[in-house]
């Protein structure tokens, strides 16, 4: 049983957060490198809280990611981060079921054994 | 089924086994307690681990290194950060250098590992909480049994 699908309200969000020129500006300028708040700002005609506030309708759409670096507010695409970490899970998945199966060979040598 | 469920959390990049075995819960805390058990089923067949300090207290630390099917040597080490026999365990792991110094950049793995019983058999459940997908590439690269690209490049052979 993998607990891992997208649901309906994670859907939402995601297509609530492409349905808007500027944050899909703000996404295919981030998808080539990250960027700070400020710079990204900088694009737009509209004040700095404004273009915050998309970020943060990307943010939690997992679309992006933001972190605070210094002063600045750096925003990096996350997409593909979760798209990586999920193909790495389910590989370290493997490992762990591995891992269960050795211990319960040993568990087993056990049975016939009057200790 | 030994396995019962599983969960990976890609956001939270977090992974929860939950497995159950015919043995009593003092049994199972066993193989994690005793070095020479843990040393059994840590690391796959072809990267086979070796404890070489394991000092199994709260607080207490535990290095150890895996050996790679070319020889290569890849160095750990485990930091028990708390002890409750035989229901609990949690520990910090992280690589280390040929000195068996911990390496900071590759970030930590935060496990944790519940042993309960149930009726007589024993529910493990352990949890796996990584820093970063590069860390959680590294683990993999010597954590897997390669049974299947072994058997692949069999019939590679038998092909040729």
């Amino acid at each position: 049983m993998v607990v891992d699908e997208v649901s309906d309200a994670d859907l939402d969000r995601l297509f609530q957060a492409f349905a808007d020129t500027t944050r899909r500006d703000i996404v295919s300028r981030v998808l080539t490198g990250e960027h700070s708040v400020s710079g990204l700002a900088a694009h737009y005609s509209m004040s700095f809280a404004a273009v915050q506030k998309h970020v943060a309708i990307l943010e939690r759409a997992s679309v992006v990611k933001k972190e605070k670096r210094g002063r600045e507010q750096i925003v990096r695409i996350h997409l593909l981060g979760i798209e990586r970490a999920r193909k790495l899970l389910a590989e370290y998945e493997t490992i762990w079921r591995q891992r269960v199966d050795r211990i319960a060979d040993i568990l087993a040598e056990d049975e016939g054994d009057p200790s | 089924m030994t396995v019962m469920s599983t969960q990976q959390n890609a956001e939270e990049l977090s992974f929860t086994i939950v497995a159950e075995f015919d043995a009593k819960i003092e049994r199972v805390w066993q193989i994690w307690a005793d070095p020479r058990q843990l040393e059994r089923w840590w690391g796959p067949p072809t990267w086979p681990a070796t404890f070489e300090s394991f000092d199994f207290t709260p607080g207490g630390k535990a290095s150890y290194y895996m050996v790679g099917p070319d020889g290569e040597k890849a160095r750990g080490w485990w930091l028990l950060t708390s002890i409750d026999a035989p229901t609990t365990l949690s520990f910090d792991d992280g690589f280390a250098d040929d000195n068996g110094e911990p390496v900071a950049s590759m970030g930590i793995t935060r496990a944790v590992v519940t042993i309960e019983d149930i009726g007589g058999r024993t529910r493990m459940t352990t949890t796996s909480k990584f820093e970063s997908a590069e860390q959680m590439q590294k683990m993999i690269d010597m954590g897997m049994e390669e049974g299947m690209t072994e058997a692949m490049s069999q019939i590679d052979d038998l092909l040729r």
